[in-house]
């Protein structure tokens, strides 16, 4: 019987439409990322500042965003906001809102650490050697950041693409709704198929985020100090 | 918001954060063991096994445990393996926390120094005893903070419970505000309860983080 | 002639292609104080290692007791027992006090009881010096007090054979010299010994026989006061120089 199963998803265009799903899942986790890069920069310098304030509202922010499981964080947003604010927000409108939330504490924590973890005498001595304060930043210390917060930030992409997986749960047609939706179309031709399609998508989610961890493993490699 | 409402729910929550825990606890302590296991097994470097466990960790690391749970409730039994909700449960958190908590054992037993093993070594200890008594010991240290944040994270990852039909806090949220519309309430509870869980472990752990830094053995090295 | 403790024939040792022992051959009486003296990297610590067991032997034999223990039968933990070690970095156990740390061989590996072996521990501790600090870590100890500890713990397991590795060299110079009348108390009792140091004065002091070692083999072999005042070898010759300085204001 694992033979019947195992056709199905060579028929028609089921494996298409597996992909469309990740498709969904990698497009939110890119937008998402995406986003959260670009305010998390600016997120992790004003983490940086010695503002009490803004270091406490920004350490509750992100501490609240990391104890959360993202399950409820979604849940908060896709349920409670739509009851809240009466508007209806659609899953993956939710998600990216999530997402981006979470993505940009964690991007903000990496920014602002990368920030300080640059030794201070690598200011002083570009001063000492007549830089002005524009050129430290552009080749000294932006360069090094760079170095430490690329692996770091891939390594987010990762984690954010195996999260949308969670997607499902509040009701988006993602890989693995649509192989739900392919096995019980074939639930009387197939009845094997869910074996073969929850390992197909297993493997599918390993081809893509093993390469991007690899990836983001070289680059650590190369750059360290 | 409906506070006699949310009166009435707390046993509900309450119930559901139990069964959390207690599967959370086994998969824990299983991931634990499956990791020291791991660990050494690449310490050691034991010819073929090791491929396998590095081919284990990949696999287990770069997939999310919704999907692994997915496959194991409903595919699995396609072959002929049927394993109840909370078994599955288990097993998807073990296989996941495995991988996790074999990092984070192995980069305890890196820290300790080639010159520890071989002083002991040097005094006559056989390569078991140096492990037991000397590497492990100062292993372990090093691997508690990760050891620490791995269980926090494993604790979280259980929110995905309810997709294997488990009556956790996500399903009775979601069950709420579904059969009663009562949405904030529910989520409000959902919230509190996970704060109850999440916050003393996470303040525990840096508590214990913190112990260790200061304990710090001041290795006797040279430098 | 008596046979003697230590036999070192042929030995050659290489890191993948790179010779870093070539035919060594050298042999050590009881009770007989070998110094090994040459210019960095020539691998006189490798040699050291080498007879421990600690780095693998391309060729050559190393014998023991009339036993060679190069052959792949050897129970290294035996011989090891009959081998005592110091090391440059000392390599106390952190997370054991100096007592646990000297009783961990004793106890685990020789099977002697706590109360022999405590005792034991104490007399030798009181010997160095360092008595009151049996309960103490290793981290609230300084350089010369952890080496003190180190020696120590190789002492108690009765060696017939005492290995120096270097064992001042990373120590603050203030408290290097209470670490060499350790040793030369030793010798003075009699042990066996085989030093790989820098200190040329200590070496002349302490030594029966100097053995210089330079790029892989015993250049020269001698007692100190020969090698000191007539070294034979160019080599030799050039090593001591490097240790004399001419003075600026001549």
């Amino acid at each position: 019987m694992p033979d019947l199963g195992i056709r199905v998803l060579f028929e028609g265009n089921n494996f298409l439409r597996l992909m469309g799903g990740l498709w969904v899942t990698v497009k939110i986790s890119l937008l998402s990322a995406a986003i959260s890069m670009l305010l998390g920069v600016l997120l992790g310098m004003v983490m940086a500042l010695k503002n009490p304030i803004t270091k406490c509202l920004t350490r509750i922010y992100l501490e609240f965003i990391r104890i959360m499981p993202q399950l409820v964080l979604l849940f908060l947003v896709y349920f409670g906001a739509a009851k809240t604010f009466n508007i209806d927000i659609s899953g993956e409108t939710a998600a990216v809102i999530v997402f981006v939330l979470w993505g940009t504490a964690e991007m903000g924590d990496l920014v602002r650490g990368a920030l300080i973890s640059i030794p201070k005498h690598q200011y002083e001595s570009s001063k000492a050697l007549g830089l002005s304060r524009f050129q430290t930043y552009r080749y000294v210390i932006i360069p090094q950041t760079l170095r430490r917060l690329i692996p770091l930030a891939i390594n987010l992409v990762t984690r954010m693409i195996k999260t949308t997986s969670l997607i499902v749960l509040i009701g988006v047609v993602e890989v693995l709704k649509v192989g739900q939706q392919i096995i019980e179309a074939n639930r009387y031709t197939a009845p094997s198929a869910a074996l073969w399609i929850y390992g197909t998508i297993f493997f599918l989610y390993f081809a893509i985020c093993y390469p991007i961890s690899k990836l983001a493993g070289i680059l650590e490699k190369r750059w360290q100090n | 918001m409906d506070w006699a409402f949310i009166k009435q729910c707390i046993p509900l929550y309450k119930e559901a954060a139990v069964l959390t825990l207690s599967i959370a606890l086994l998969g824990i302590l299983l991931s634990l063991a499956i990791g020291l296991a791991c660990s050494l097994i690449l310490y050691y470097k034991i010819p073929v096994i090791r491929r396998i466990v590095h081919g284990y960790i990949e696999l287990s690391r770069n997939t999310p445990l919704l999907v692994q749970l997915f496959f194991l409730y409903f595919g699995l039994p396609k072959a002929g393996i049927v394993i109840s909700s909370k078994a599955c449960a288990i097993i998807g958190l073990a296989f996941l926390g495995g991988s996790y908590m074999a990092e984070a054992f192995r980069s305890g037993l890196e820290s300790v120094e080639k010159s520890q093993l071989e002083a002991g070594l040097s005094l006559g200890l056989t390569r078991a005893q140096v492990i037991r008594y000397i590497v492990l010991p100062q292993a372990v240290s090093t691997s508690v903070p990760p050891l620490c944040a791995n269980t926090i994270f494993l604790i979280k990852e259980t929110s995905v419970f309810s997709a294997v039909a488990l009556a956790d806090l996500m399903f009775v949220a979601k069950d709420l505000i579904g059969l009663y519309y009562k949405t904030d309430e529910a989520l409000l509870l959902l919230v509190v309860f996970y704060l109850i869980i999440l916050l003393p472990i996470s303040v525990a752990a840096s508590l214990i983080e913190r112990r260790l830094r200061h304990a710090g053995f001041g290795y006797s090295s040279a430098v | 002639m008596e046979q003697a403790l230590l036999e070192v024939r042929n030995l050659q040792k290489s890191y993948d292609k790179t010779p870093v022992l070539k035919n060594v051959n050298f042999s050590i009486q009881k009770g007989e104080v070998a110094v090994i003296l040459g210019p960095s990297g020539c691998g006189k610590s490798t040699l050291l290692r080498c007879i421990n067991g600690l780095e693998p032997v391309q060729s050559g034999e190393i014998i023991l007791d009339g036993q060679n223990i190069l052959r792949s039968k050897t129970n290294w933990s035996q011989i090891r027992q009959k081998i005592g070690m110091v090391f440059q970095s000392y390599d106390l156990f952190p997370h054991m006090t100096v007592l646990d740390n000297i009783l961990l061989g004793p106890l685990k590996v020789q099977k002697r009881s706590k109360q022999e072996a405590t005792a034991a521990a104490e007399r030798l501790l009181e010997r160095v010096g360092l008595l009151e600090k049996r309960n103490a870590y290793p981290r609230q100890l300084s350089g010369g007090q952890k080496q003190r500890v180190a020696i120590v713990r190789a002492l108690i397991m009765e060696p017939e054979i005492m290995l120096f590795d270097e064992v001042t060299a990373a120590l603050d110079p203030e408290m290097v010299r209470e670490v060499l009348d350790v040793i030369l108390e030793l010798a003075r009792g009699g042990m066996t010994m085989l030093i790989v140091t820098h200190e040329m004065q200590f070496a002349r002091a302490i030594a029966d026989k100097i053995l210089f070692l330079d790029a892989g083999e015993i250049a020269e072999s001698s007692d100190p006061e020969s090698f000191f005042k007539n070294p034979q070898t160019e080599r030799a010759r050039r090593f001591l120089n490097t240790f004399e300085f001419n003075s600026v204001r001549e």
